[in-house]
């Protein structure tokens, strides 16, 4: 196979043959008859969400493994980490193998369960982190998502174990007795809204004291969907230490504010907008884009939360929390970080694939487009000019804050070790 | 004016004037033997009450009829909403039986915003969650001036639960907007972390407020907030934040009390305070349906039934 009249991460056109799903040639001029014409298109490797929520098994009326990867491939990914808080939670190795095998068996991107930390999400007991590890699934990545492990002796217990494996604990960093029914962001509009704040200090707090966790039984953290101004110095100031601490960032956290929720195109209070941890301040927007930018944050990581069109058509209290996020990422990163000038594609390819696959321990994920390198690969236009349709989405679910908005950059190719899933745009 | 009442922030100077000048025109009706006018026959009002309030619910039931408007009385308790219905569902129950006007109470904040996106009769928000209850603010300035006049300039202090608190949150807006100057005072635990930047003063100290002040409005404190710690016990709350007699020696000798209800008599408010004649607490009650039969005729006057 060869993919002709590519620039890989932004360069000058050259061709990329790819034989047995492995790249074997990157050269100019390479042509041969049904060769695939990328048409200038920038190549990046494949990229890798280390926090996806496939809902399957539970809710699969919100999204499936099926469908939730059929996204992710439209979204330029080959590989997805699918988060634990499904119905049975993902807390034992029959269920994570069970997501690993219905991933292989669609094959639209790889799919990397994420095991949960306790047994049912719950805070009082750790799963078998070991068997799920050992797993024909492999887990790496563990977590509580959705909820923080907030027990102290708890948190420090998990980052201690995993290291037998080499696994991580990626923390939902929310304390929770600071966040009781917490709505929105605490600050000026929260306030005249009368909705129940969600404090900065809430996630701070609690990242604060897992770095030093981390530090003291030396262990790896990971930090999830980071949302604030003070968590980025927090995580600036543990890396200045030399402590093995990473952390992500979701393309809304670096596009939207919360004063969308009270004045924006679809009406004031509209749950489109309701995320957990919510959409921030535009002052911690643009620290995020440039802790992003000078890697004191490593990755951005969509948080793609799918939910059915009546979980959000409610009133605002009543409505679930989360953004689908997969096939617009790219487009939202290009917008917050490419078109202002903070990131060049090398930059966005380090962060959105080869960083995420580092964290995630994914040998064959996140590699250069190189001769001997797997043939994970995404095609992108960056001059398209795009307006969101949710109806046209892989995604079961619609739940997109973007609607309507105008976004730069389009899929136009997805690559799975040399086979397309995704080609002009369409799923194969 | 706007179609909705939804936050007394939507109200202009001349909206909110219009609707106090229309309230004082009606209220003459309210002292006739037959307290009715034909302006709303053949409309239809919905009081769509999600939370239990009785005085607010027969409020605009009374302010409704007495312009001779059709009331359909729909409370959640034993109707579908308890068997889950969703809002949406309710709503589109309600358009498809034409209504023209929804009063809508409601336990969560936004409520009524979402209503007004399913609807296409008037949505008055008649209380949502810890956000607003416009029609009580203007109640409120109604009963103000009736006793003192313009309220340009005048100074009101707003005591108690502001974090909790639609009356208050309507109140800041809507005094604002006619030119009053606001004073809120509370422990610090039952103030926005905000609060600094709404159009008001904030004060800690009630003491030092009091002699400043036109109108003192005590605000309901629930008696759930202490077991969340907003405060250490009722006893300490009365001391430092009630509106005792010393306290009401303090205040000018013109100055008026002022309360929403329901009272906590003992705790926010002593008794004979509450029964002076200084306290409207009684005539905010009556000017309540008349000002909610301003709001109605001027949302729903203007049209063609």
């Amino acid at each position: 196979m060869i993919i002709k009249n590519v620039r890989i991460l932004g360069g000058e056109p050259v061709s990329i043959r790819a034989d047995d799903g492995v790249i074997t040639e990157v050269a100019p001029g390479l042509d041969a008859p049904g060769a695939i014409d990328g048409g200038g298109a920038i190549a990046l490797p494949g990229l890798v969400d280390l926090h996806t929520h496939l809902r399957e098994p539970g809710r699969e009326d919100a999204e499936t493994v099926q469908t939730g990867t059929q996204s992710a491939a439209r979204g330029g990914y080959t590989a997805v980490h699918a988060m634990a808080n499904t119905s049975p939670v993902a807390d034992t190795a029959g269920v994570v193998e069970q997501v690993w095998r219905l991933g292989r068996e669609h094959g639209h991107c790889d799919v990397h369960p994420v095991g949960a930390v306790t047994v049912g999400l719950e805070g009082r007991q750790l799963a078998e982190l070991g068997a799920m590890a050992d797993s024909a699934a492999r887990v790496r990545v563990f977590s509580d998502d959705g909820k923080c492990v907030d027990d102290a002796v708890l948190m420090r217990r998990a980052l201690e174990y995993v290291k037998a494996f080499d696994g991580v604990v990626a923390q939902h960093a929310q304390e929770p007795r600071l966040t009781g029914g917490a709505q929105m962001n605490e600050g000026v509009v929260s306030g005249r809204l009368g909705l129940t704040g969600w404090p900065a200090v809430a996630e701070e707090a609690i990242i604060a004291r897992d770095c030093l966790l981390a530090a003291h039984v030396g262990s790896r953290l990971h930090v999830c969907h980071v949302s604030t101004a003070g968590s980025v110095e927090i995580i600036r100031w543990a890396k200045s230490k030399g402590w093995n601490v990473t952390a992500e960032v979701t393309p809304h956290h670096l596009l939207l504010t919360d004063d969308l929720v009270e004045e924006s195109p679809v009406g004031a209070y509209n749950p489109i907008y309701k995320v957990n941890p919510p959409l921030r301040t535009r002052a911690d927007v643009e620290a995020l884009r440039a802790a992003l930018a000078d890697g004191t944050i490593d990755i951005v990581a969509t948080d793609h939360a799918p939910h059915p069109v009546e979980d959000k058509e409610t009133e605002w209290p009543a409505a679930a929390m989360g953004m689908v996020g997969l096939e617009t990422a790219l487009s939202v990163v290009q917008e917050a970080m490419i078109e202002t000038g903070l990131l060049d594609w090398a930059g966005v390819a380090q962060r959105m694939s080869a960083l995420p696959a580092r964290i995630g321990r994914l040998p064959g994920q996140g590699r250069p487009l190189e001769a001997g390198e797997p043939a994970n690969i995404m095609l992108y236009d960056p001059l398209a000019r795009i307006e969101v349709e949710p109806s046209a989405f892989a995604s079961k679910s619609r739940n997109t804050p973007y609607e309507g908005m105008t976004l730069p950059g389009r899929v136009v190719a997805t690559f799975l070790r040399g086979r397309p899933t995704v080609l002009e745009g369409k799923l194969v | 004016m706007k179609r909705h009442l939804i936050s007394a922030g939507d109200l202009t100077k001349d909206d909110a004037l219009l609707i106090l000048d229309t309230a004082e025109e009606l209220a003459s009706v309210s002292e006739r033997s037959i307290k009715k006018l034909p302006t709303l026959r053949g409309r239809t009002v919905v009081n769509l009450f999600f939370e239990d309030s009785t005085r607010t619910r027969i409020s605009f039931e009374a302010a409704a009829k007495r312009l001779s408007a059709d009331v359909i009385n729909f409370s959640a308790k034993g109707s579908s909403v308890s068997k889950g219905e969703s809002l949406k569902d309710t709503a589109l129950t309600l358009e498809a039986m034409g209504a023209d006007a929804v009063v809508i109470r409601h336990g969560s904040s936004g409520a009524p915003h979402r209503l007004a996106n399913w609807v296409h009769g008037s949505v008055v928000n008649a209380g949502d969650g810890t956000h607003e209850h416009p029609t009580q603010a203007l109640l409120d300035a109604f009963s103000m001036r009736r006793r003192l006049g313009a309220l340009e300039g005048r100074r009101i202090t707003i005591v108690g639960d502001v974090l909790h608190s639609r009356v208050a949150r309507s109140n800041v807006l809507l005094l604002g907007t006619l030119g009053a100057e606001v004073t809120l005072v509370a422990p610090p635990t039952l103030l926005p972390v905000s609060v600094g930047t709404w159009p008001c003063e904030v004060s800690y100290d009630l003491d030092a407020v009091l002699p400043k002040s036109d109108v003192v409005m005590m605000l309901r404190v629930q008696k759930e907030r202490m077991n969340a710690a907003y405060f250490p016990s009722e006893r300490e709350y009365s001391r430092r934040y009630g509106l005792d007699r010393d306290r009401f020696a303090k205040m000018p000798d013109d100055a008026i009390v002022m309360h929403p209800g329901p009272m906590n008599r003992g705790m926010e408010i002593a008794a004979e305070v509450a029964d002076s004649a200084r306290s409207t607490i009684v005539e905010q009650v009556a000017n309540g349906v008349t000002i909610r039969m301003a709001v109605l005729y001027l949302l729903l006057g203007g049209e063609t039934a």
